[in-house]
């Protein structure tokens, strides 16, 4: 069918509209040489100087990139753990338990997962004496508790797909089950585990409601210090910061992208070689 | 006696309340090639799978080359499998799939484990491809790499789960052949799971027809096809026409049955068990059955008509009715030539007739 229903033209326009003008419209004003975030006075870039040249931005930037490594990941180790057992080990005690506990958070409003965490870090700073502060550790704490579920589940989806066979191959030809896991089973999922530590990373860099319950003074993630600014008004170099991050976050999706086409074409050349070399 | 190389003693799996393996029995020597055959579901592979280790019989134990198998984790059985899908490891070269177990034989050299893997890629002529990826390679290549891996460190067992399913027609045949001589040049005894009486047939030296979890019968192919124990065996290996059949006398060496299907009474191979008055089940392969236009001077020659036929080109198979059957006979086209030159042709008036020795009474 070749004439596509107008309507369903308009609605896709509409569509990509509201998604792509606010962005767009974002990244014009960043190059606004007007203090007033909604008032044009000419380009300039002076924004971006002056954002690469304000420290607490860059801390902020760095504390937030520490925080994502870090708590993904811890995260994604967690998370690998629960998503083999429950997708290898379909019997044992308290597997039913174990599995909504794990993936509770996916469906826990944040901000009770945020109070909830803010309530024990009190709770265990008046039992234990720790932490004494909230700050890098706590906000790292909760932020691998709630992204883990996301690792589990990528990792669960990709151990049900995969072969039981290839594992029984290897404890077969000698290897104990932890070497099993080691040879076989973590290269076989690792394009799962990565995923999963990307998406536990952006979840976390990204974060402001968790991190704003169990943040202390003094640690102001990026999220939180744009949260802060925009309360005083938009000013351009907010602007700027999230044009820098549109960009960032767009160039890595394009290169994504271009390595997953490059190495899918791979793998068709290289099926197609051995169909021809069938003897 | 000696003890035989690998023996299985009253074994039975069971899985809840499903009984998946019942008291199988058997023994298997060394470097036989020996099949288990049956439909699916009839226990075959879970057989197979108490023998690799992955599942522990609920009852019976396994004896391999004299040493009692229970509680031997897969890891440490001198038994390496084949598996149905290969299970090739997918991030691995053919070179590092084939050389995997031999990373657990602590005593050889790397240049010895190089040789033994360059050795196994000769065996299967696979070495062109030895820095292949799995995805590289076609579905017969990793049929072969599967077989390599499972034969480098030289087990005393190996298992082979349906090896040819997997592969088209053509490719089968190859292989079939090619299996058997690369188990008659390394030695290592084979147990074949199959559902295909044919490759069960040209693969092993004896068979044991198995179903719903019980070893109905063990023998060689000829012994399984040609004499079988009971209707589900003659039933399952190649096709047969069974009748209802009753025991009116015994005619040393022949038994006389009252066949109302036939329409009369066939002389038959005398079998011990059967007693005068007895039914039983007469079963007559197609092929033994002689097709002509006359009647002739065999002990059991019947009356029909052709119903139908269908042309194979070496063969023709006919469905002849009689009074109250339906006869399937195979004729062998030994005459070249056009519809006129066939034994008979659609609606003939034919004699059936087959020699007492090929009526095989079933009593079970």
């Amino acid at each position: 069918m070749k004439r596509r229903s107008t309507f369903l033209m308009i609605v896709l326009g509409f569509g990509f509209a509201f998604f792509y003008i606010p962005i767009l419209s974002m990244i014009v004003y960043s190059f606004n040489a007007s203090r007033l975030a909604t008032v044009w006075g000419g380009f300039s870039t002076k924004w971006y100087v002056s954002l690469l040249s304000n420290d607490k931005v860059i801390d902020a930037l760095f504390l937030s990139l520490k925080i994502a490594v870090i708590s993904a990941t811890v995260a994604t180790i967690l998370g690998t753990m629960a998503g083999i057992a429950l997708a290898r080990f379909t019997k044992f005690r308290g597997r039913v338990l174990f599995s909504g506990l794990v993936t509770a958070p996916l469906i826990m409003p944040e901000v009770i997962t945020g109070i909830s965490s803010l309530i024990f870090f009190i709770l265990m700073a008046d039992w234990v004496g720790w932490p004494g502060a909230r700050g890098f550790s706590t906000i790292t704490l909760a932020h691998i508790t709630f992204s883990m579920v996301f690792v589990t589940t990528i990792v669960q989806a990709r151990m049900i797909q995969s072969d039981r066979a290839i594992e029984e191959a290897a404890m077969d030809l000698g290897s104990r089950p932890w070497q099993v896991m080691f040879d076989i089973t973590l290269p076989v999922i690792s394009p799962a585990i990565m995923s999963g530590w990307l998406l536990a990373f952006t979840i976390s860099l990204d974060d402001v409601v968790i991190t704003s319950f169990t943040t202390g003074p003094g640690s102001t993630t990026l999220p939180l210090l744009i949260w802060s600014k925009v309360k005083l008004g938009v000013t351009p170099d907010i602007n700027a910061l999230a044009t820098l991050m549109v960009l960032t976050v767009g160039a890595g999706v394009v290169a994504a992208g271009i390595i997953m086409t490059r190495a899918e074409r791979r793998r068709l050349a290289d099926e197609r070689m051995a169909f021809r070399n069938n003897d | 006696m000696e003890e035989p190389f690998l023996r299985i003693e009253g074994v039975s799996k069971s899985f809840g309340v499903f009984q998946a393996v019942k008291d199988v029995s058997l023994t298997v020597g060394k470097g036989e090639i020996f099949a288990l055959l049956g439909g699916s579901g009839c226990g075959k592979t879970t057989l197979l799978r108490m023998l690799a280790g992955f599942e522990e019989p609920t009852a019976g134990k396994i004896f391999l080359d004299g040493r009692d198998m229970s509680g031997v984790p897969p890891w440490e059985r001198p038994v390496h499998m084949m598996f149905q899908s290969y299970a090739i490891f997918p991030h691995m070269t053919v070179e590092a799939n084939v050389g995997y177990g031999l990373k657990h034989e602590k005593a050889m050299s790397k240049a010895d484990r190089a040789a033994r893997v360059a050795e196994m890629l000769d065996l299967v002529q696979l070495t062109p491809f030895a820095k292949r990826k799995p995805h590289q390679i076609s579905g017969g290549q990793r049929q072969r790499v599967a077989l390599a891996r499972a034969l480098a460190r030289q087990p005393k067992l190996l298992l082979l789960d349906e090896p040819l399913a997997a592969l088209d027609k053509k490719l089968r045949e190859h292989t079939q052949f090619e299996l058997m001589s690369i188990q008659e040049r390394t030695g290592v005894t084979f147990i074949v799971v199959t559902h295909d009486q044919e490759e069960a047939m040209t693969l092993a030296d004896r068979i044991a027809v198995m179903d719903k979890g019980e070893v109905k019968q063990i023998g060689s192919p000829t012994e399984i096809y040609e004499f079988p124990n009971s209707r589900f065996v003659a039933g399952f290996i190649g096709s047969v026409n069974s009748f209802e059949a009753t025991v009116i006398g015994r005619e040393r060496p022949h038994l006389r049955l009252s066949v109302p299907g036939l329409g009369g009474e066939v002389l038959a191979r005398d079998v011990p068990a059967a007693v005068e008055g007895q039914k039983v089940t007469l079963a007559v392969r197609p092929e033994k059955i002689l097709l002509g236009k006359e009647r002739s001077a065999s002990a059991n020659s019947f009356q029909g008509h052709v119903k139908d036929l269908a042309y194979f080109g070496k063969d023709s198979l006919y469905r002849v009715a009689l009074p109250d059957a339906l006869v399937q006979a195979h004729a062998v086209n030994a005459r070249r030539g056009d519809e006129g030159a066939r034994v008979a042709d659609w609606n003939d008036d034919v004699w059936l007739s087959f020699e007492p020795a090929s009526a095989i009474v079933l009593v079970g």
